[in-house]
């Protein structure tokens, strides 16, 4: 197991007149290599969640073990939680502080202790898996990068930690369709190339249903659903019913098997959706 | 109808870092009428926000000419009233929100105009319930969610009473809820007070909306018309880098492998009725 979430429940400003509880009860399990998916309305809970997985957060109650290390536990060190799990937050590329892109991308490596020479292989490899050619960026100024691209550059700081999870909050917010697909595929590709334990916080059901292996439903600080996208996605009321959706193409075809025509409804592409409805109309 | 803005061959021009000439709009042409609900789409650099802050006197054309309810964006004179005729939306609305009190902000702009205060007083609140956010009118903006913060931030644009709001946008930065809540109160600002709108957006379900949607690239607008019209060329939104409905692409897949289906599908409900008229 990758991630192990028991019983965890956080409450912000115990014993105040502004206490709320954010996560009640939260136990989960995630598989190593796994590709994850986390949705849930603002306000569900899932920000306060994946801050306590590198230990942003001090659970009120719980238990987090990652890779079978209790994060959790009282004495733990944060270096060696932030080490195993890496956190892209919203926005990003707001956190780019260094003259040159070398210099940002290098700036936690350098801080774990590494030596010049692993720090540099590092930097090296983690701009090249975003898709940066290293020799073309390295010296230039983040500020210079188009926003897509700067948001590559704060992911690749993320990714020269090594970390064994990789968490991302919402990467794709405000990139156009096309910056939108470029960092996807460059995080499918970090999941295929290195099997890291990935966890996407999106409000795309399309994207959430094109990558993920396994969704969780936050709702209300509880986990409300989780399971294969195939799964999830079948509960169509109650998603709408916490302020959530389906993809586009899940729904017509809901709506073509509920007019009684000899088609499956659990698809979740559009690829999907052609065969089907090819068979369909060949049957005639 | 009437026209509210009228671009006429409009060239901007800045200067990059190396201070070479770099064209942004590249003598685009365009007339927005009044009571429009037009939406722009093209990716990040095609000069949507360049052409949109050319809208309201934001920026100036370095060649051509932009008219705003008949008056010349480049005349000095004309800026406080082309302001008050063309409001502006940002992406982020946390940049937009000046006080600390959400009917005080909403009354920051017509104050500034010189406005008598029983006069300020129904704007805000005209402007308030227009947006769906009285309820909220003593509370602090901070204490709101993007959605309703982005209410706020249109609210303080119609109390300014303007003919055309342009969001460059506005939903960019808000959760699936909070984007319908936008959409919600464009859509009925755009109908019931006949405001116009221009709309710059990502979203592809919130061009289908439009009457009219453009699509820029590389400082030219490069196709135009209703949403089923632009949609049906899904190609070259493709090929620009732009997204179309999912039903709308299973449609050109569909018609690709032979199937007579119509192109002008955007809804789910439309591609059902399509597709049981195939059989």
């Amino acid at each position: 197991m990758s991630i192990i979430v028991e019983n965890l429940t956080h409450i912000y400003n115990p014993n105040s007149p502004f206490e709320t509880t954010a996560l009640k009860d939260v136990s989960f399990q995630i598989e190593k290599g796994d590709f994850i998916g986390l949705i849930g309305h603002t306000g569900s809970g899932k920000s306060t969640l994946i801050q306590h997985l590198n230990g942003l957060l001090k659970a009120s109650s719980g238990k987090i073990y990652v890779n079978d290390f209790e994060i959790t536990k009282k004495d733990v060190k944060l270096r060696e939680i932030r080490q195993k799990v890496g956190l892209v937050f919203q926005y990003p590329e707001h956190q780019l502080f260094e003259e040159t892109i070398y210099k940002d991308v290098a700036f936690g490596p350098i801080n774990l202790g590494l030596s010049q020479e692993e720090a540099d292989q590092r930097v090296r490899e983690a701009i090249q898996l975003v898709g940066l050619s290293f020799e073309d960026v390295k010296e230039r100024s983040p500020f210079e990068l188009s926003g897509g691209q700067r948001r590559r550059v704060a992911i690749a700081g993320v990714v020269a930690m090594r970390p064994e999870v990789l968490i991302l909050d919402e990467p794709t917010a405000g990139l156009d369709p096309k910056g939108r697909d470029e960092i996807l595929d460059q995080i499918k590709n970090l999941h295929n190339r290195y099997k890291m334990t990935v966890v996407l916080v999106s409000h795309s059901m399309e994207d959430i249903a094109r990558l993920v292996d396994k969704i969780i439903v936050m709702h209300k600080g509880t986990v409300a659903l989780q399971g294969t996208p195939r799964e999830v996605f079948q509960h169509v009321e109650l998603l709408e019913s916490i302020g959530l959706a389906i993809p586009q193409i899940t729904y017509l075809m809901r709506k073509l098997k509920a007019m009684g025509k000899p088609i499956r409804d659990d698809v979740l592409t559009i690829e999907e959706a052609k065969s089907e409805i090819i068979n369909w109309l060949r049957r005639k | 109808m009437e026209k509210i803005i009228e671009i006429k061959d409009l060239v901007y021009e800045y200067r990059n870092e190396e201070n070479e000439g770099v064209a942004a709009l590249k003598e685009v042409s365009l007339q927005v009428k009044e009571g429009e609900f037009l939406v722009v789409i093209g990716h990040n650099g095609s000069g949507k926000s360049t052409m949109a802050k050319h809208m309201n006197g934001l920026l100036l054309p370095s060649g051509g000419k932009v008219y705003v309810n008949g008056l010349d964006t480049a005349d000095e004179k004309n800026t406080w009233a082309i302001r008050q005729t063309a409001g502006m939306v940002f992406q982020n609305p946390d940049n937009q929100i000046v006080a600390t009190i959400v009917e005080e902000d909403v009354a920051f702009g017509p104050e500034n105009l010189g406005i008598e205060p029983k006069e300020i007083r129904n704007r805000v609140d005209n402007a308030l319930k227009a947006v769906g956010m009285e309820p909220f009118r003593k509370k602090g903006p901070h204490l709101l969610s993007g959605g309703q913060k982005q209410r706020i931030a249109i609210a303080g644009v119609i109390a300014m009473k303007p003919k055309c709001i342009i969001l460059d946008e506005p939903t960019a930065m808000l959760d699936p809820s909070g984007r319908r809540e936008v959409m919600e109160t464009i859509r009925q600002l755009n109908r019931e007070e006949g405001i116009t709108i221009v709309h710059i957006t990502h979203f592809m379900d919130e061009a289908v909306q439009a009457d009219r949607v453009i699509v820029m690239e590389t400082g030219n607008i490069v196709l135009e018309g209703t949403p089923k019209e632009v949609f049906q060329q899904v190609e070259i939104l493709k090929q620009l880098g732009l997204d179309v409905p999912q039903v709308t692409e299973l449609a050109f897949q569909l018609k690709n492998s032979g199937f007579n289906l119509s192109q002008e599908i955007l809804t789910v409900d439309e591609m059902v009725v399509h597709l049981c008229q195939l059989l």
